[in-house]
């Protein structure tokens, strides 16, 4: 290889590296958990997220609407009232992907999620907790009149 | 992108209350073009960070299944009047979205 070759190489392996950070994003602390994203059922998906063998638990508070007209716009509050709460993850039991979202908590934030999530049809809305090292959940149902994932 | 995040901080009690509303499409993959019957690529953001003066508080990860035009709200202890709350948000195709509030 002689130097112009060389130089063209490393210009780049430097240009692919750098379009790695960029796209990781640098901060997050983990990469996008895309098992538990596209798993089909919620069983599957709190497997591949971390949340196995969740007792129930009433502690953690699930403030959803009893029945909601839209299914592509369904508030969900969630907070956890287990000392310890690293992390909540909200599932969708009837939807394709069941996994919404998982957040985790550091440095001061509280054990508490406020968001507005896509239901597909009437379904139960669960929510896990990591907390102490053990998993909990709890879930609501939820009505919906008009399906929030068609066209 | 400038308006594509709004962000509200505000002291309650000895905690800050924040609510974050971005503006995204967030296109599951699974609707069908009425037209063509073809899928609709899915477009959404699926990281998203919250950090209190540039410490990070909430590390999440988004699916498919979070509303068109995002909203989030959550709350940290031990934040006063004056401190910066940052957001940081990443899609799928690699946009990213930032925004910053000064707690009130």
């Amino acid at each position: 290889m002689d130097r112009r070759n060389f130089l063209k190489s490393m210009g780049a392996a430097i240009a692919v590296c750098a379009a790695g950070l960029l796209r990781s994003g640098g901060v997050f602390a983990a990469t996008w958990n895309s098992l538990a994203f596209t798993a089909k059922d919620t069983a599957d998906a709190m497997k591949n997220a971390g949340y196995v063998g969740a007792a129930e638990n009433k502690d953690i508070m699930i403030k959803v609407p009893d029945i909601a007209e839209n299914g592509a716009v369904v508030p969900v509050e969630v907070t956890s009232n287990i000392p310890g709460t690293t992390s909540i993850a909200i599932f969708v039991d009837k939807n394709p992907n069941p996994m919404i979202a998982d957040f985790e908590f550091m440095n001061g934030a509280e054990p508490f999620i406020a968001t507005r999530v896509k239901m597909a049809s009437t379904s139960i809305v669960r929510a896990s907790v990591k907390a102490g090292g053990k998993i909990y959940t709890n879930s609501r149902e939820v009505k919906v009149t008009i399906g929030g994932c068609g066209g | 992108m400038a308006e594509a995040m709004k962000m509200r901080a505000t002291m309650q009690g000895d905690a800050v209350d924040v609510k974050v509303l971005i503006q995204h499409i967030m296109e599951t993959g699974q609707r069908k073009d009425k037209k063509t019957g073809n899928l609709i690529p899915a477009h959404f953001i699926n990281q998203v960070s919250a950090m209190l003066n540039g410490k990070m508080v909430l590390d999440m990860q988004w699916g498919v299944g979070i509303s068109r035009n995002p909203f989030i709200g959550f709350r940290v202890k031990g934040a006063k009047a004056g401190d910066k709350i940052a957001v940081h948000a990443v899609d799928n195709l690699g946009t990213v979205f930032d925004g910053e509030v000064v707690v009130a």
